[in-house]
């Protein structure tokens, strides 16, 4: 059957190939971007429509262990939101955690095509890769959360970094994962084994600690830079959260030295002021860094007001976090490697704190001078859902709107910041960067974010109007490796040509000698049972090859 | 016959180590299977337990038809379009079951029932159900196994019986392992049991408190107020049974440990109160974090009714009781499970996967399901009164013993599965694969109306 | 003799085991129709082990065979019953809006039926040994 496809009159935006709404042709065939397709091709044509690579989100919490227990965690929220059944898709419960099928649905309607999960603990990876399996539509990959692995920060203590990184690489191969997650490391153990006490700074070294949180992210850095994953060590910083945790994160940040790293939703990571008072923004100061340094990329983490889910491995935060309304929370220990915390939120305008990382997460963006390396996300759910990208994208694009929407907040909190005074509007191309070209730059995928030959087909075409929420939340057509599948804002079909994107670096095989008395010794399941066999993937992992580098740039 | 030939060696044995038991949610994944390939039995299970031991040995291949219509021989493709037609045919199709077989045959249930516009439960319902509707309202502080072998230094069993029902939990998980932070085994924990009788389980116990029976919201609810300073009141035994010295004793070593965990079992999910038994323990076990680390986990039963759970979770939204009938799923516990839906004489269709509810349900939803206001479809691995009762009765092959796949165990961690031998019956993902095709093709041809926006 | 008690059904490792070696046979019958008593209700009752009883309710009723405990283990007043068949006989379909049936704690009356044979304990004869 002939799936060849000419898109035509198509206003097209390919920043990665300096393609600035030129009105090109993009053609399609066998699921790939070709340089000609034959005159039997099915021609779309998009005349008065912007045509993008299809959407990436670089980090949002969508299949795994503790998306599922924070979905079980809310029927009331499901109930209010159905996704009703259609000839062509299947029916699913939408909210601040939609189900699955809803899920990946969901994210195609908006023109994504490609989503990271963003923590996934190494025991429950198969849970993970489950749900994928259920999500339709997009591709999938997920960070495995390393950060407070006791067997890995044991080797780090003792020094033995050869053999950290050899074990480095054996997890990421037995879990098929992406890269590796750091989630407040250190903090785990204070959490569970301390009753309930946690890091403050990354060069502590308690009794609590037993190892300054610097030493393992130093430790993941270096292992990661030498095995050349294609995304760095995708970090949540410690203090996450509190008041005057700027610092910390640039502390974090020069751990990397010239050397890559990642931080995630780095809006939280961002408030000046002490410790226990109410936050102010430190955007300058850490868009300053992140601009100034070509070997960082982040992710902005920006809250949208509205329900929000705190899922993430950083538990003491999220208990924390319960202290101020004592509602239903959810905290799940995972032997020997991670925990989490989940609990419902809500992000109010009227709120000072509120109001506050709203502004910090727009003040990051605007005072960004490299869209590539600083991108969109809302660290779905914990900043509010992926449901509101489209409305992140018009309060970027329309200052007007902006300076509205800043009247209708907390005052206190505007007045303290500086977002008033940045009058910048992102023109198409660089929301074309931060939603699709950027991440894919920032993840090393060399065939997706763009629309060049080669490029996978997922390709989004949105009619161009006015207002940029409502453009943005209904594409005409989009794509996927070529297949059709919404058509005039309608499924046309869900077919699921799925990719797990995984890495698999080389590693010494003597390791497993080092790692499996641990496993004897302190896990509940036995060593040849834990890694995941490659047949698990039932045929949809696609290995991104390794190669060391210092920056996105690099080629 | 010589007396050397009886001590006839297996001329075709095969060995699978690192092999998963599937009978109870302790999921032990260390059992050493021997093999008899060609008689096609397993003849030892090492380190299995006595209920792991029964349910390897007892697996044989039986010589009966992979389906039956009415009690007639059929190709099995015959027996999944009667399936597919009943479905589709009837106003209100239940499925019921799901526990007893892998994730990945569980995962074409609910879009089945999504088709047809039916109505999908779990034995969950009929299990810790009600610890799941008490999760939704209170949330719950808990941990993999793995994290009370190597720190749990006070551990709880709470009106569960696992001696008998999960007897690998003491030495595998809870009570005598060495862990990195309880190198002492049982010495470095105090292992304390309540229940209304005293069982087996009780006889490990460093203290046992027997609850009268009806109590246990009352006594966690005591507990609970002692974390918020309120003293237990004097006349705690007439209220519990228990003297009110034990439970402060009790409290504060709760308040002390390092690391707490409370398991527990259908004593509270099926007596007075179900899900507010559930719900004041994983509450006291909130509440204890003001004081330290503590957790709790409900012990699950058969093999993989948490992958069930986790399954219809993440394909609906809710964990179980989910009907279709609208166009999207509706969750409501007491309407759409299925003892409701058939002692009420609701479904006139039932799908029974890898469950028996013939034998284990109360009488008026048995009366039902088995007259003939309710077609009754089966598709289960061995002979039960259920399967014997179907209309339409499909035979398959075994998890972890026949067929791989993934299980979850009681504590969500999920574990493939080494099966010793293969079968002749087909596996539930074959059959639940094709039944799935054939209800969407009928769904398709059926022209259903389709709730559209205007609906809301 | 006549009474009233209530029943507590739940799981045991014979009934574990009995249901593997599977549900229609002897094995399974037996661990499931055996009611556990307290050594109080026994006396009260005028009950013996191996005493063959009927127990009811309002829904149905079943016969079983009487095992009596020794004193302390069940609470005076309730009886155990493995799960199984005879016991799902009894439950009521009320789950009040929850799903679940209230299979603990069922007020039953336990009538004596019969003696039953109970297990003989008496050495075998002798024999020419030693």
């Amino acid at each position: 059957m002939n799936n060849e496809i000419r898109i035509i009159n198509g206003i097209v935006f390919d920043p990665t190939n300096n393609i600035d709404g030129k009105v090109v042709d993009i053609c399609i065939k066998d699921g790939k971007i070709v340089s000609e397709v034959s005159k039997s091709a099915k021609v779309i044509d998009a005349k008065g429509m912007a045509v993008m690579p299809g959407g990436v989100d670089i980090h949002c919490h969508i299949t795994g262990p503790k998306v599922n227990l924070a979905r079980k965690l809310m029927p009331e929220d499901h109930r209010l939101d159905p996704h009703f059944k259609t000839p062509n898709t299947q029916s699913g419960s939408g909210g601040i955690v939609p189900s699955t099928f809803a899920t990946g649905y969901r994210y195609a309607t908006l023109g994504y095509t490609t989503a990271m999960e963003a923590a996934v603990p190494p025991l429950t990876a198969r849970h993970a890769l489950e749900e994928m399996y259920d999500t339709p539509i997009i591709d999938n990959g997920f960070y495995v959360l390393l950060g407070n692995n006791l067997f890995l920060q044991s080797l780090i203590a003792e020094g033995r970094f050869a053999e950290f990184k050899e074990a480095v690489a054996w997890w990421l191969n037995a879990t098929k994962a992406y890269t590796v997650k750091l989630v407040n490391p250190g903090g785990d153990e204070p959490w569970k084994g301390h009753k309930n006490l946690n890091v403050k700074s990354i060069d502590e070294d308690s009794k609590a600690t037993d190892i300054a949180p610097r030493k393992v992210i130093e430790a993941f850095i270096d292992a990661v830079h030498e095995l050349g994953l294609p995304h760095p060590p995708h970090i949540h910083c410690n203090n996450l959260g509190h008041s005057g945790n700027y610092d910390t994160t640039i502390e974090t940040m020069k751990t990397a030295g010239d050397r890559r790293l990642h931080v995630a939703h780095i809006q939280f990571n961002s408030y000046a002021g002490e410790v226990g008072k109410p936050p102010k923004s430190a955007s300058k100061e850490i868009t300053d860094y992140v601009n100034e340094h070509q070997n960082i990329t982040c992710d902005v983490g920006q809250v949208m007001f509205g329900k929000a889910m705190f899922m993430t491995a950083d538990a003491p935060l999220t208990y924390l976090l319960r202290g101020y309304k004592k509602e239903k929370w959810v905290n799940a220990d995972t032997e020997c490697e991670s925990g989490c915390g989940i609990l419902p939120f809500d992000y109010q305008g009227m709120i000072y704190t509120h109001a506050l990382q709203w502004a910090i997460g727009l003040e990051i963006f605007l005072l960004s001078k490299d869209p590539w390396r600083i991108v969109l996300s809302t660290d779905h759910p914990n900043g509010g859902s992926f449901a509101n990208y489209p409305l992140v994208i018009k309060l970027l694009m329309d200052y007007e709107f902006r300076k509205v929407a800043m009247r209708s907040v907390n005052q206190k909190a505007m007045n303290s910041t500086i977002l008033g005074e940045l009058k910048r509007e992102y023109t198409l191309n660089e929301i074309c960067i931060i939603t699709r070209a950027g991440p894919a730059k920032c993840l090393g995928l060399k065939d997706k974010g763009h629309l060049g030959v080669g490029a996978d087909a997922d390709v989004t075409i949105y009619d161009m109007l006015e207002d940029k929420e409502e453009m943005f939340n209904a594409p005409r057509y989009v794509m996927k490796s070529g297949q059709l599948l919404i058509a005039d804002h309608e499924f046309v079909s869900d077919y699921t040509d799925k990719k797990v994107l995984r890495v698999a670096p080389d590693y010494d095989k003597e390791i497993e000698k080092v790692i499996k008395p641990f496993f004897d010794d302190f896990y509940s399941v036995n060593y040849q049972n834990y890694a995941i066999q490659d047949d698990y993937l039932h045929g949809l992992g696609k290995v991104i090859g390794t190669k060391k580098k210092n920056s996105i740039y690099e080629n | 016959m010589s007396a050397a030939s009886k001590d006839i060696k297996i001329v075709n044995e095969k060995i699978v180590e690192n092999a998963t038991c599937t009978f109870c949610g302790c999921c032990c994944d260390d059992i050493t299977l021997t093999v008899d390939m060609d008689k096609k039995v397993i003849t030892k299970a090492k380190d299995a337990c006595v209920l792991g031991k029964s349910w390897f040995l007892n697996h044989v291949i039986e010589d009966k038809p992979i389906a039956r219509i009415a009690g007639k021989e059929v190709p099995l493709d015959d027996a999944i379009n009667e399936a597919a037609k009943i479905l589709m045919d009837a106003k209100f199709p239940i499925l019921y079951g799901m526990s007893d077989t892998v994730c990945e045959a569980q995962r074409h249930c609910a879009p089945i029932m999504d088709d047809c516009g039916g109505t999908i439960d779990t034995t969950t319902s009929v299990c810790h159900g009600p610890s799941g509707m008490a999760f939704q309202g209170v949330g719950e502080p808990t941990m993999t196994l793995g994290e009370v072998k190597n720190r749990a230094d006070f551990v709880m069993y709470w009106g569960g019986n696992p001696a008998e029902a999960h007897p690998r939990h003491f030495a595998r998980y809870a009570v005598t392992p060495e862990g990195m932070y309880t190198p002492n085994g049982k010495d470095d924990r105090t292992v304390v049991i309540v229940d209304i009788r005293h069982t087996k389980t009780a006889g490990v116990s460093d203290i046992f408190l027997q609850l009268k029976p009806g109590k246990d919201f009352e006594l966690l609810w005591m507990l609970r107020a002692a974390c918020k300073g309120v003293d237990i009141p004097d006349d705690c035994k007439d209220i519990c049974g228990v003297e009110k010295e034990v439970v402060e004793d009790l409290f504060q070593r709760m308040k002390n440990c390092n690391y707490g965990v409370i398991f527990f079992g259908m004593g509270l999910t099926m007596s007075r109160g179900r899900h507010f038994n559930s719900g004041a323990l994983m509450a006291l076990a909130t509440d204890l974090n003001e004081f330290t680390h503590f957790v709790a986990k409900p012990a699950r039963g058969h093999g993989n009714v948490t992958g069930a759970d986790n399954v219809v979770s993440w394909q609906t939204g809710y964990p179980f009781g989910v009907n279709f009938s609208r166009g999207h799923p509706r969750f409501n516990p007491g309407e759409f499970t299925t003892v409701d839906t058939l002692s009420r004489k609701e479904a006139d269709a039932a799908l029974i996967i890898a469950s028996d509810p013939v034998a284990n349900f109360p009488k008026p939803a048995i009366d039902h399901i088995t007259s003939d206001k309710c077609k009754l479809i089966s598709i289960d691995t061995k002979n039960t009164p259920t399967s014997e009762a179907a209309h339409v009765s499909i035979q398959t092959s075994t998890y972890g013993i026949n067929t791989g796949g993934t299980v979850y165990r009681m504590d969500d961690v999920p574990i493939s599965l080494r099966p010793a031998f293969d079968s002749p019956f087909p596996s539930d993902l074959e059959v639940l694969t094709k039944l799935r095709k054939k209800v969407n093709e009928l769904s398709k041809k059926a022209n259903r109306p389709y709730a559209t926006k205007k609906y809301m | 003799m006549k009474g009233q008690l209530i029943l507590i059904p739940g799981r045991s490792s014979k009934q574990g085991v009995g249901l593997n070696k599977g549900k229609l046979k002897e094995e399974y019958i037996r661990v499931t129709t055996t009611l556990e008593l307290s050594f109080e209700d026994a006396q009260e009752l005028g009950l013996e082990t191996a005493d063959i009883v009927k127990i009811s309710n309002h829904i149905g009723e079943t016969e079983v065979q009487v095992k009596v405990l020794k004193e302390g283990k069940l609470p005076i007043g309730y009886a155990f019953i493995p799960y199984g068949p005879p016991s799902s006989c009894l439950f009521d379909g009320e789950t009040c809006g929850t799903g679940m049936p209230a299979s603990k704690g069922m007020t039953i009356d336990v009538e004596f039926i019969k003696k039953g044979v109970k297990k003989k304990t008496a050495l075998p004869p002798k024999t020419a040994v030693g």
